[in-house]
């Protein structure tokens, strides 16, 4: 990576931006002294514009070389005549920079406001973490920071309050309770600037803001979050270690007490729907239970993952229907109207158990035998083609047609009070 | 010219292969996490799902999914892969052998068009349109029977499969022969990883090896399927060019399959190649093999590419060597 930026330094220094096309950096293993003297005087031939990045000392060593495009053919002829072998380690050293670039180029500078913010990329969880605290400053009137309760790593486990008065009833949404859904998180962020930008602006927003309390939970899951950037990209659960297996994690949306232990959810902490020891043993969703207790007057509860596009509603444990099963289908049915509205993206609709797979424990259905009515679940982008790994230039688009159908639940739920 | 062609899988290689026992080396080196525990299955309520079914239901998806994984394995390449648009019509009964046969109604999209505005930079992406990115091409319609059989052992699912206007759409011939020349040529030594990375980039260049990586996965997904399960491509953890032999392109992938209902990433390796000669008939083959104890029978997966008209077909009866053994070259 340091020769990469070295040698971007040098030659936008020295010249008018050069082109990388086609050229490549190859891993050369010497077997022996014989290969070793052959590639010193290969790396003599100035002709060929080589530049050794490890020199070729002693076989045991790699040997990185740097091969413009016009002197590939023979590299290769000359390396396999010699029978010395090499992989390509690189295989388009422009296509590299331009990547580069591109993330130099998002990261340029660390956002001083959240208007500075970039909404078109991912960003790590501390980058979220300051844009939360950025939002708190900036709209202090209207946002403040709770923190519910701690990771199992420790982890803050921060909510955004979007309030204009007290002793308000409250609706609830969360994204990024499946870390691996980076989707989610990235359209929690932009929903959280959506609502300060609307306040006041938008007559439908703010007349819900005056009469009801706004949750965002962006980073339901943060250990999890943490690790899919450090490690594994398509880690899902939380990372608690179980007792007794060397097996990480639970599935934090089968931990809930609603069908605890039921068929959708595995007893196997090897497994990616392992359940847990017991009902709401996860410090992730135990802060959010106690918090949805302790309120007591949550009307509306939206918890949010990716992918499949669809807007789900109770139950996954049961085929039993929900009692509001009616009003729930209709407004689900407004709400992906809206949706599809703004790009055209196709949502499915209906019961979790019927429309997706059955799922027990699930956040959704103990948040409805709570007594939330308008319970959902939204699956975002996309049906399959990246899947988890969204491209960021979806990220706004699946945002803003998201929140269209979030506004159609907001809107029923001041319309219809209970 | 030179193409990759439609393909049909020949199972009888791996009932000529059966399993050795377990102390045998398996031909091929499958490298890969050991298999994670199998989906839950799930209640009886959702078994019973005969008669007409809901389109968006997961029954009816699941079914079409696998007519989508068959569709591929077909007719895609390169260029083309096909995705689920919609699901019209769906019903499903009981068969007398045990089993169940799924009838479809639904459209496909061709993902293969519209990579050009995949990777477009924001700024170019929102000033010129607000199209969703994720539809592309228009939609094809197909019927189809799915059947899947119900054996102690776990069997592929058969599928009998009809689309509308298939040979209507546009040929991918001429780019399929000019990323066959490319990646033939004797310098060429592809090796690239993550694709999609974690943000979701695929460079330009990657975009036929990640939809190949895709097909050839479509032929493990098909087989892998059953009414429990629903797979897709996560991504591909890596593809390696091996060593040409003559006009055989050979590329080794590593792929992880997503099953939906288990949320369970499985990583799966397989090995592709291609020969193409000037009597035009190619032939494809995908060597097939996973962790866990199915590496062998999967190992025999062969795929023979046939050209879709034409002088192939006369030429391909005269070879019937080429066609009636297959080679499972490693």
């Amino acid at each position: 990576m340091k020769r990469i930026l070295f040698l971007t330094a040098l030659f936008v220094a020295g010249f008018a931006k050069k082109t990388f096309e086609r050229d490549q950096v190859l891993r050369i293993t010497a077997k022996n002294e014989a290969q070793i003297f052959l590639l010193k005087e290969l790396s003599e031939q100035e002709h060929l514009g080589l530049d050794f990045w490890r020199e070729p000392v002693h076989e045991s060593l790699p040997v990185d070389v740097y091969v413009p495009f016009h002197s590939l053919q023979a590299v290769r002829v000359f390396l396999r005549y010699n029978q010395i072998q090499y992989n390509v380690m690189i295989m388009d050293v422009q296509d590299l920079l331009d990547d580069e670039e591109r993330e130099m180029v998002k990261y340029r500078t660390i956002p001083r406001s959240t208007d500075d913010f970039v909404y078109t990329a991912y960003h790590d969880l501390n980058s979220i973490y300051s844009f939360m605290d950025m939002l708190v400053a900036e709209n202090s009137n209207l946002v403040s920071k709770i923190v519910i309760g701690q990771s199992y790593e420790n982890r803050p486990l921060n909510v955004l309050k979007f309030s204009t008065g007290a002793n308000r009833p409250g609706i609830w949404f969360d994204t990024g309770i499946h870390s691996r859904e980076w989707v989610t998180q990235a359209s929690g962020i932009w929903f959280a600037k959506k609502i300060v930008t609307d306040y006041g602006r938008d007559p439908v927003l703010t007349d819900i803001l005056n009469n009801y309390d706004i949750f965002l939970e962006i980073v339901t899951n943060p250990d999890g979050f943490a690790y899919t950037h450090s490690r594994d990209r398509m880690w899902r659960k939380t990372r608690k270690p179980n007792s007794g297996s060397s097996c990480v994690g639970v599935d934090p949306n089968r931990n809930w007490d609603a069908g605890f232990g039921g068929g959708g959810s595995s007893s196997n902490p090897c497994t990616e729907t392992y359940r847990g020891p017991s009902a709401h043993s996860e410090p992730e969703v135990k802060a959010i239970v106690d918090f949805v207790k302790s309120h007591g007057k949550l009307k509306a509860f939206v918890s949010i993952h990716s992918y499949s596009q669809m807007l789900l509603y109770p139950y996954g444990y049961t085929s039993t229907p929900a009692k509001d099963k009616a009003e729930l289908h209709e407004l689900a049915k407004k709400a992906i109207a809206s949706l599809q509205s703004l790009y055209n993206t196709r949502y499915t609709y209906g019961s979790i158990i019927t429309t997706i797979y059955q799922a027990s424990g699930g956040t959704i259905d103990w948040t409805y035998n709570q007594g939330i009515k308008y319970s959902y679940t939204f699956e975002l982008r996309d049906t399959g083609r990246y899947g988890f790994l969204l491209p960021a230039n979806q990220i706004v688009p699946t945002a803003e047609e998201t929140w269209l159908a979030l506004m159609a639940i907001m809107e029923h739920t001041r319309n219809n009070p209970y | 010219m030179k193409t990759f062609c439609s393909v049909w899988l020949l199972l009888s290689l791996v009932e000529l292969s059966p399993a050795p026992p377990a102390s045998q080396e398996p031909p091929l080196a499958c490298t890969g996490a050991p298999d994670p525990a199998p989906p839950q299955p799930e209640t009886a309520e959702d078994m019973a799902s005969t008669g007409d079914l809901e389109p968006t239901h997961y029954p009816a998806r699941r079914a079409a999914q696998v007519a989508l994984h068959y569709l591929n394995t077909h007719h895609g390449s390169p260029f083309r892969v096909f995705g689920l648009q919609q699901v019209h019509k769906a019903s499903a009964e009981d068969v007398a052998a045990g089993g169940r046969k799924y009838k479809l109604d639904f459209s496909v999209t061709d993902w293969g068009s519209g990579s050009a505005t995949m990777n477009k930079s924001s700024e170019e992406f929102f000033s010129n349109t607000t199209d969703v990115l994720n539809i592309a091409g228009p939609a094809l319609r197909c019927s189809a029977d799915v059947l899947f059989p119900r054996t102690e052992r776990h069997s592929a699912p058969e599928v009998q499969l009809h689309c509308e206007a298939l040979h209507q759409i546009n040929s991918t011939a001429q780019e399929e022969d000019a990323f066959y020349q490319k990646y033939i040529s004797p310098d060429s030594a592809v090796s690239a990883r993550d694709i999609p990375d974690s943000f979701g980039n695929v460079s330009e260049e990657m975009q036929p090896f990640w939809r190949l990586a895709r097909v050839a996965a479509s032929f493990i997904m098909l087989r892998e399927s059953s009414e429990n399960t629903e797979f897709n491509m996560a991504k591909v953890a890596s593809v390696t060019q091996q060593e040409s032999s003559g006009e055989q392109l050979m590329l080794e992938f590593v792929v992880l399959l997503h099953d939906l209902p288990s949320q369970v990433t499985h990583k799966h390796t397989h090995r592709l190649w291609t020969l193409m000669d000037t009597e035009a008939v190619c032939v494809l083959t995908v060597c097939v093999c996973s962790a866990g104890d199915r590496s062998v029978e999967a190992a025999g997966v062969l795929v023979s590419r046939q050209r879709r008209q034409g002088p192939a077909d006369r030429v391909a009866a005269q070879m019937p060597s080429r066609h009636q053994t297959p080679k499972l070259t490693l």
